[in-house]
């Protein structure tokens, strides 16, 4: 069975704090159990450091540095996990067990399969 | 039915089930589908040739399957970056080895294949309707005009949900497989929703409205059997398909000769489909019997609709238990359409002043016709002639439809001379 690459990216109410101990020891506690799926993880700076580049017009166009997260919704993104699954049941399995799936929301997207593992 | 016609409906429901088998095979929706559709093409300017086959699905499904195999070796043939780009959805190795070709699927295998297809099409990362959409063109093999006529929506709108229906499936790996045990009743709770909506949700056509008819009805009861069948004595589907066939056997009492509603109040009662009526009171029964007490929210409406079903009129219908069961109904989900229906069966019961109070108590449905409406009727029976005339020009500036505006619109004009 050939296995897909899913990017699980986790999501938290905006002014959240995702460092303090409790929430790390909850990502340990998945990060132990799901050893086999996690292909690549991180965990972000606060968005305050968050930087939003675009460009106008396309390839080459001007481009506009602004600070912040690009988002407007009341979650931000906070990181991801590469779950590498069979398919997306299994995926959405993995995805369940994220602690950002209570305390926020987690997106699962799957990652083209393009090159091999980016870790 | 026209022997054109019949040879149609043929291709239609035959293809859906060679559709299961190849979808699996070529682990590629597009791709099944595609090989389908040409085999249907083929059979189609075939078989008023040659006669229709005496097995049509295995004509279908040999034929799709040497069309799929066709397209493959062409893609075999380009250049790699060409193959990536067009074959990127493929997820199994094909199985199509020229032995295989012509080998014809035992029923058993195309049982599974059809449930497989059910439960794909439902998935619940799909958006509810992408779900019926996928259901209805893969599963009933309508076209994407022939939906978008049963939900009154342009043509290309359907199209393009039925595209990103299939990409979603392709790019994110949606598996084509029945769900393991601890997933099903969630994951069949999908399914049986997108069979009621099919059902309740589609454009009833009048004759002559649309050149070709599309009976969305029909096809929910076509689906609820083949799901009956697939998966015997699951107690929800029983019920399923007894709430449908209930419903559908009240057909011709439903609309007056102008196409316009017709209430139940004021339905004729003996052009009901009583063949229809007792083929659902003994699958309901069965339901029962294996639900083991616990009765699920299809069980309930469909004894619901059986209470209307089994009265002899609508004033001697049983209404302490029509009120007794949407008690039940709204305790396993609050549901403002469920709690007017209970408020109208109060009227009934209890007379239009607990009726009236049970209407106020219900909030959030001030812009439903059918609120207004209700309320309309209870103050009439009130004696509260100028509050009913008002509620009812409401529920007339809120009515979606022409034909359910006609109905209030000649409701008033009753009050108003009376």
């Amino acid at each position: 069975m050939v296995m897909a690459l899913y990017a699980a990216l986790l999501y938290m109410p905006e002014g959240s704090d995702w460092m303090t101990p409790e929430v790390r020891a909850e990502h340990n506690v998945f990060g132990a159990a799901a050893t086999e799926v996690i292909a690549g993880a991180a965990a972000l700076y606060p968005t305050g450091s968050a930087t939003t580049i675009t460009v106008a017009g396309g390839p080459g166009g001007d481009v506009m540095v602004t600070d912040g997260p690009y988002a407007e919704a009341k979650e931000i993104l906070i990181g991801l996990y590469l779950l590498e699954a069979a398919d997306l049941d299994e995926a959405i399995g993995w995805a369940a067990r994220i602690p950002t799936a209570w305390r926020g929301k987690v997106e699962l997207r799957p990652v083209l399969p393009i090159g091999h593992r980016p870790f | 039915m026209t022997p054109e016609e019949q040879l149609a409906e043929t291709v239609r429901v035959e293809g859906a089930r060679v559709l299961a088998t190849l979808i699996r095979t070529l682990g590629s929706l597009q791709r099944a589908e595609d090989a389908v559709q040409d085999a249907a093409v083929a059979a189609l300017q075939a078989w008023p040739r040659d006669g229709i086959p005496a097995d049509p699905r295995a004509w279908l499904a040999v034929t799709a399957r040497h069309k799929a195999y066709d397209v493959l070796r062409r893609e075999a043939a380009r250049p790699g970056k060409e193959l990536a780009a067009a074959g990127g959805a493929a997820l199994v190795a094909p199985d199509l080895a020229p032995e295989v070709l012509d080998m014809v699927e035992p029923e058993s295998v195309v049982r599974d294949d059809l449930l497989r297809l059910m439960f794909t099409c439902c998935h619940p990362a799909l958006a509810r309707e992408a779900q019926v959409a996928l259901a209805l063109r893969t599963l009933a093999g309508l076209d994407a005009g022939a939906i978008a006529r049963g939900f009154l929506v342009p043509e290309a709108t359907m199209a393009k949900r039925l595209t990103r229906a299939r990409q979603k499936i392709a790019q994110a790996r949606i598996p084509y497989r029945v769900p393991p045990d601890a997933e099903l009743p969630a994951r069949l709770a999908s399914v049986l929703a997108v069979v009621h909506l099919i059902a309740t949700e589609s454009h009833a056509p009048s004759a002559g409205e649309h050149l070709v008819r599309v009976d969305l009805e029909a096809e929910a009861v076509r689906l609820a059997r083949l799901l009956n069948e697939l998966m015997p004595g699951e107690p929800e589907v029983l019920a399923l398909l007894a709430l449908l066939l209930l419903t559908a056997a009240r057909r011709p009492a439903r609309t007056d000769a102008a196409g316009d509603p017709v209430p139940l109040a004021g339905q004729d009662r003996s052009v009901w489909d009583q063949a229809a009526i007792a083929e659902a009171s003994a699958l309901l029964a069965e339901a029962v019997r294996r639900s083991g007490g616990v009765a699920g929210p299809y069980q309930l409406q469909a004894h619901l609709s059986a209470c209307h079903s089994t009265a002899p009129s609508y004033a001697g219908t049983d209404w302490d238990r029509v009120v007794g069961l949407y008690d039940l109904l709204l305790s396993l989900s609050a549901n403002p359409a469920v709690a007017l229906n209970r408020a109208v069966a109060v009227t009934e019961r209890d007379g239009p002043a607990a009726g009236l109070a049970a209407l106020d108590a219900i909030t959030g449905l001030a812009r439903w016709h059918l609120w207004h409406a209700a309320r309309a009727e209870a103050l009439r029976r009130l004696g509260d002639t100028g509050q009913a005339r008002d509620a009812l020009r409401q529920a007339l500036a809120l009515a979606p439809t022409a034909p359910e505006r006609r109905l209030l619109a000649r409701r008033l004009a009753e009050m108003t001379s009376h």
